[in-house]
């Protein structure tokens, strides 16, 4: 070779006391302000003497918590078992019906209108019609508001992971004489995989809103919405935030379960590469 | 060089995209003989890579007859009896550069083993040994290239099909990826059908340049290019060379070429 080679030299890895010691480094900013928030949550509604009814302190909040925590606990899980399962059905059904659009592109032109057009609707205003369908009390009727509302991100979103695949990719698996079925296999549905994943977070946030906000319209009295609701309504405000805690603590975590198999799954991926 | 039976032969082929569209060739005659380097050069939209993607059966001639390896280039293609190579390396992100050069090798069912050795043998011929457990995009964009056309050998194809291959690299990199494609071939010992649109790198590396007229595409010349080998570095600096260049350039302003592209006078400068 007559120029020096433009190699790229295997990533250095570090030990792991430095790897843990960069990790606290990028995780102390929002720990700061976790800590900082929480502080002035408690400190102004003490502070100022504000009403319970419009927020009481954290503190009272968590003890509120501790004390009917298997109430809590087993509401929470009771609703989110409507919201995972929601999303189960919705993102498969969107993963099939996007597949499908993809492989068979004369039936996606003539159906992405009507489904682009369906995805404006607001779905949850379809409440109170599944709770006659799939039964008031029925976890179902919640399932089927999750799902759906899952259902269209989802699609859309892995149709165009489906079909954005740059031609030479296509042409290179033509090239090996590669069928639809290996084409797909091999480079659409992995090619898919960042917007599928980006589609599927953001359906975890969905599904918990559309099982909660189903709640409201009446459900089981074991639902986390049913609790809010009733807390609310009879003033012990408290119950209310617990509940609501709750609601926001299972959302995250939904959301990080899916972020972190994201992340085991697609460590190639640019957003998920380490920082250099 | 020309061996008895040629591994591509083109005979009247004519490609018209849709009916009453442009028409992007016309009467391309054409022979490659076992072991040859031949390179296709023209202005843009001279149809050159069009006419690669007929020999690889990736896109079909209106009218005209493609025999690659003695048979149709559609049953060439499903015998998989050529390598392409793109401009753009076209690695799968989701893929470590050994799993890149083995996919073809998945797909003829080649087991782990056997692979392994291949893709080590592979990674040696493009000097990339150390490299197998990357991801493309850690790679330099000569790197990423070099992975592109290990993966193209690795089933011994009897055919390589390159389009602008090195069309994205700077100037240096892509002298220094000529040098060893030349290596390859001989190494390899496999045929090459090769578009550019630099006239020196289609000198340099080829048996014959095939010169082609701005659109509708046709041969406007065939340019046998009787420098020694093996062509090294000095080969670029002999009168020889700048005779062949300047032969090429001709033809290429005869057939209609703008040539303004700067890269080409810096080359030739």
């Amino acid at each position: 070779m007559s120029t020096a080679p433009t190699a790229v030299q295997p990533l250095p890895r570090g030990s792991l006391a430095q790897s843990v010691g960069r990790r606290a480094r990028d995780w102390a900013p929002a720990a700061i302000v976790f800590v900082l928030g929480i502080a002035l949550w408690e400190g102004l509604v003490r502070g100022l003497d504000v009403e319970r009814f419009l927020l009481p302190p954290l503190s009272d909040i968590l003890q509120t918590f501790w004390e009917q925590r298997d109430t809590f606990v087993s509401a929470g899980l009771f609703t989110f078992k409507e919201a995972l399962g929601g999303f189960a059905i919705g993102s498969a059904a969107g993963f099939g019906v996007a597949l499908a659009l993809a492989r068979w592109r004369p039936l996606g032109s003539a159906l992405m209108p009507y489904a682009i057009a369906a995805n404006a609707i607001p779905i949850i205003a379809f409440a109170p019609i599944t709770n006659n369908w799939f039964g008031i009390l029925s976890p179902a009727s919640k399932m089927v508001i999750a799902a759906v509302i899952c259902f269209f991100p989802v699609m859309i979103n892995t149709l165009r992971g489906l079909t954005s695949v740059p031609p030479s990719a296509i042409e290179l698996m033509r090239s090996y004489a590669a069928g639809e079925a290996e084409i797909f296999r091999r480079v659409r549905i992995p090619h898919a995989l960042p917007y599928i994943f980006s589609a599927l977070k953001v359906a975890t946030v969905l599904a918990m809103i559309g099982a909660i906000v189903g709640d409201y319209f009446g459900g089981s009295d074991q639902a986390l919405g049913i609790l809010i609701r009733r807390s609310a309504g009879i003033f012990a405000f408290e119950e209310a935030w617990a509940a609501i805690l709750v609601a926001c603590v299972l959302g995250i975590a939904f959301y990080g379960a899916v972020a972190l198999v994201e992340r085991l799954t697609m460590g190639w991926h640019v957003s998920t590469r380490g920082k250099e | 060089m020309s061996a008895p039976a040629p591994v591509v032969a083109l005979r009247g082929v004519r490609k018209q995209f849709g009916r009453g569209g442009v028409l992007a060739l016309e009467g391309i005659d054409l022979e490659v003989g076992a072991g040859e380097f031949v390179s296709l050069i023209g202005p843009s939209g001279c149809g050159k890579s069009t006419l690669l993607r007929i020999v690889g059966d990736l896109t079909e001639p209106t009218t005209g007859e493609v025999v690659v390896n003695g048979k149709s280039a559609r049953q060439a293609r499903i015998d998989r009896d050529y390598g392409i190579v793109f401009q753009d390396a076209v690695l799968y992100d989701w893929r470590t550069v050994a799993k890149n050069i083995a996919l073809p090798l998945e797909m003829l069912g080649w087991d782990r083993g056997r692979r392994a050795a291949r893709v080590e043998e592979m990674l040696e011929l493009v000097e990339l040994t150390g490299f197998e457990s990357h991801h493309p995009w850690q790679l330099s964009g000569g790197m990423q290239q070099r992975v592109s056309i290990a993966r193209a050998l690795s089933f011994d194809p009897a055919l390589l099909l390159m389009d602008e291959p090195f069309g994205a690299l700077d100037e240096m990199t892509r002298e220094r990826l000529n040098m060893e494609l030349l290596r390859i071939w001989e190494q390899a010992a496999s045929t090459i059908v090769f578009v550019t649109h630099s006239i020196a790198e289609a000198v340099f590396l080829s048996t014959r340049v095939v010169v082609m007229t701005e659109r509708p595409g046709r041969i406007a010349s065939v340019v046998p290019i009787d420098l020694g080998r093996p062509r090294t570095v000095e080969t670029r600096e002999e009168p020889r060379f700048f005779e062949l260049v300047t032969e090429v350039r001709e033809l290429l302003r005869a057939g209609g070429a703008d040539l303004a592209a700067p890269e080409e006078v810096e080359a030739e400068a």
